[in-house]
């Protein structure tokens, strides 16, 4: 099956537990969202997919095939990784041995991006700006024909206008390409027109997966007299409050129980970004 | 147009009302094409799935349709379609509030109905 498949992967750091069997799959063509806080093993997980690291236990196929230690893998995803390779190369130097390293590398394309971005193919990659040094990684991303590519933090420093220019370039990739592209990020509204599913993780553990438009169906809010929210919430899945004064939120999973509403209470829909938020802080389960 | 990433209201249903207000204001005629997914994903930088989910609620309603090969169309008839479906909602949406409002203001129901005569004698100067 074409897909990314990850099968009870763990991962164990001496002591503490990274990723504790995480399984799930990224289909293939759509845009995926994985949203996680810091340290929840975004890093690790995408670390062990794209064969960086290897997991302690379960294994990850790649439209089927093992990916621990398997060459073909190279030409089949790509992760673009947020050290600094190489920092004494030029960018043109750097993207022919790009070329020499990945057949499907189009480096014509990669060309073109750098006019686009206005990144000087002549500078060092450590004589680049924070902005232009994830520009620079984001043009070889954007220009390797991969079926799977994965953008960790892309936007890392970008200013208002390239972070535009690089989501209209992805969408534009998507269109033609129909890959899936997996977005590792804290910019939740940013993306979040851009995305088709999300994944989130938490404390090393897959806390949802679900499309964009599902989860935002699932969730509302309900605000009023603490007294009367406190009531309302009793048999519900809450997943966050928020106290003003007497006034009380409740963040909640699930479908509106109209029976108990009345009209000192406001039920309201929430936003992707709280939705996170709210699910996140309090480490509950969905 | 304009998309709200950061609403509470899902983007297929931004998409979806913003098409239907540009058709019933005449900005897309009937059985004229409207704009590719294509398009309206990369000038608001929204997924193209998202896109087409909104142009299908458009296609259940009888309002856009399909020509194969050729994109999506305005469907003759459209505009009288969305129409009803407005007047259809306007209770809900206007006076149903209206009337809350005024309970809320304990606003008697001649006081509304004298407002809504001033707002009509208002508009015909």
């Amino acid at each position: 099956m074409r897909a990314i498949e990850i099968n009870q992967v763990s991962k164990k750091y001496k002591d503490t537990l990274a990723l504790d069997h995480v399984q799930f799959k990224f289909e293939h063509g759509k845009i995926y969202g994985l949203l996680g806080r810091n340290g929840a093993g975004k890093s690790t997980l995408l670390n062990i997919i794209s064969n960086r690291i290897f997991a302690s236990e379960g294994t990850i196929l790649i439209d089927g095939q093992d990916s621990k230690d398997n060459e073909l893998v190279h030409e089949l995803i790509f992760c673009m990784s947020e050290a600094d390779l190489y920092p004494n190369l030029k960018v043109r130097e750097l993207m022919n041995w790009t070329e020499q390293f990945y057949d499907c590398f189009d480096k014509q394309k990669a060309i073109v991006l750098c006019k686009h971005f206005g990144l000087d193919q002549n500078k060092k990659i450590n004589a680049l700006s924070t902005g232009y040094k994830s520009i620079f990684k984001l043009i070889v991303a954007l220009s390797l024909q991969v079926p799977y590519v994965i953008f960790d933090e892309p936007v890392l420093g970008l200013d208002a206008n390239h972070r535009e220019m690089f989501y209209k370039l992805l969408l534009e990739d998507f269109e033609k390409s129909q890959r899936t592209i997996i977005i590792a990020t804290h910019l939740i509204e940013e993306v979040a027109g851009v995305i088709e599913d999300v994944v989130i993780i938490d404390q090393g553990k897959i806390l949802l997966q679900d499309s964009v438009e599902n989860l935002m169906s699932k969730g509302y809010s309900i605000s009023g007299l603490q007294g009367d929210v406190d009531m309302y919430c009793q048999d519900k899945n809450v997943i966050g409050f928020d106290e003003l004064g007497n006034m009380k939120i409740a963040y909640v999973l699930g479908e509106l129980d109209e029976r108990q509403l009345n009209e000192r209470l406001h039920p309201s829909s929430i936003n992707l970004q709280k939705l996170f938020v709210k699910l996140t802080e309090s480490g509950g389960t969905f | 147009m304009k998309i709200d990433t950061a609403s509470e209201i899902p983007i297929f249903i931004q998409i979806a009302e913003q098409l239907e207000d540009s058709i019933f204001t005449g900005i897309f005629q009937e059985e004229t094409k409207i704009p590719s997914t294509n398009e309206i994903s990369m000038i608001f930088n929204i997924n193209p799935h998202t896109v087409l989910k909104g142009m299908n609620v458009l296609v259940d309603e009888d309002i856009l349709y399909k020509k194969r090969g050729l994109g999506m169309f305005v469907k003759e008839g459209a505009v009288e379609n969305i129409r009803v479906k407005r007047k259809n909602k306007f209770y809900d949406q206007y006076i149903a509030t209206l009337i809350n409002e005024a309970n809320k203001l304990k606003m008697s129901k001649e006081q509304i109905i004298q407002l809504i005569e001033r707002g009509y004698s208002n508009e015909s100067h």
